[in-house]
């Protein structure tokens, strides 16, 4: 008897594959990158058919292929969204506490510094004829 | 970075100047800008003396373990007094520029 190719194996691991390859695109997006909750759907819907296909290998050896493969899959799937999760997780939030940080109320640090043009700006300059301004610290590009 | 370009008219309309501090050089700041389209200045704090002053170093971040600037946000009036702070626990997760926009707002709202 000629055996299914278990589709649900493939198509299964194409999700976590996406659901792990989409985080850049997602990070573009606030709605996506403050929680990652649209990985988290690729990969519970790649899980959900890796399970489905698992079982029909393993179950119904005779009706379905995948005995072999299916495990390497899932074991892959495994390892992607446990890296994915790791850095997520616990990666990203190794922030420094920043406690000596100036709070609400106190008066901000003076600093000068080049702009993209090579000017020199100053906190007064920014402050100069505006009603405030926004510090805004990132990692940067490098 | 990219959402508060896209929202910069509404800054603007209130008076607020928005400005980006990193480690970054001057020249990958002025390529940076023109590549994201963004309009308000991008400071270069190489030595990290700012971001030292405000404590949001964030040791070996960096590429080959450079020292560089974790996420955070400062709104500051015009007299110099700290308003408003973002200290994200999390790199992912940046602030909104309407959180800024609201704590303005409501800075304005009861004239403090």
């Amino acid at each position: 008897m000629k055996r299914h190719w278990n589709w649900s194996l493939w198509i299964g691991f194409l999700f976590v594959l996406a659901g792990f390859f989409s985080y850049t695109f997602f990070a573009r997006f606030p709605v996506t990158r403050d929680f990652p909750w649209a990985n988290l759907i690729l990969f519970c819907s790649g899980g959900i058919l890796l399970v489905v296909g698992l079982v029909r290998a393993f179950g119904s050896p005779r009706a379905y292929r995948g005995k072999i493969f299916g495990s390497i899959l899932t074991l892959l799937s495994v390892v992607i969204i446990g890296l994915f999760s790791y850095v997520i997780f616990y990666e990203l939030r190794q922030v420094p506490a920043s406690t000596g940080a100036p709070h609400v109320g106190q008066t901000a640090p003076d600093f000068m510094l080049l702009d993209q043009n090579e000017q020199p700006v100053g906190l007064g300059d920014l402050l100069s004829g505006s009603k405030g301004v926004v510090l805004i610290f990132y990692r940067g590009f490098w | 970075m990219r959402s508060f370009q896209q929202k910069l008219s509404e800054f603007d309309a209130r008076g607020i100047r928005v400005v980006g501090i990193s480690v970054d050089p001057p020249d990958i700041n002025r390529r940076q800008a023109q590549k994201s389209g963004y309009t308000f200045p991008l400071l270069s704090d190489a030595k990290a003396e700012a971001i030292r002053r405000y404590d949001v170093l964030h040791r070996g971040a960096g590429p080959k373990g450079a020292d560089i600037a974790r996420p955070a946000e400062f709104l500051i009036d015009s007299s110099r007094i700290v308003r408003w702070v973002k200290l994200s626990e999390n790199i992912a997760v940046r602030a909104r520029p309407e959180q800024v926009l609201t704590a303005f707002n409501q800075i304005e709202a009861t004239g403090q």
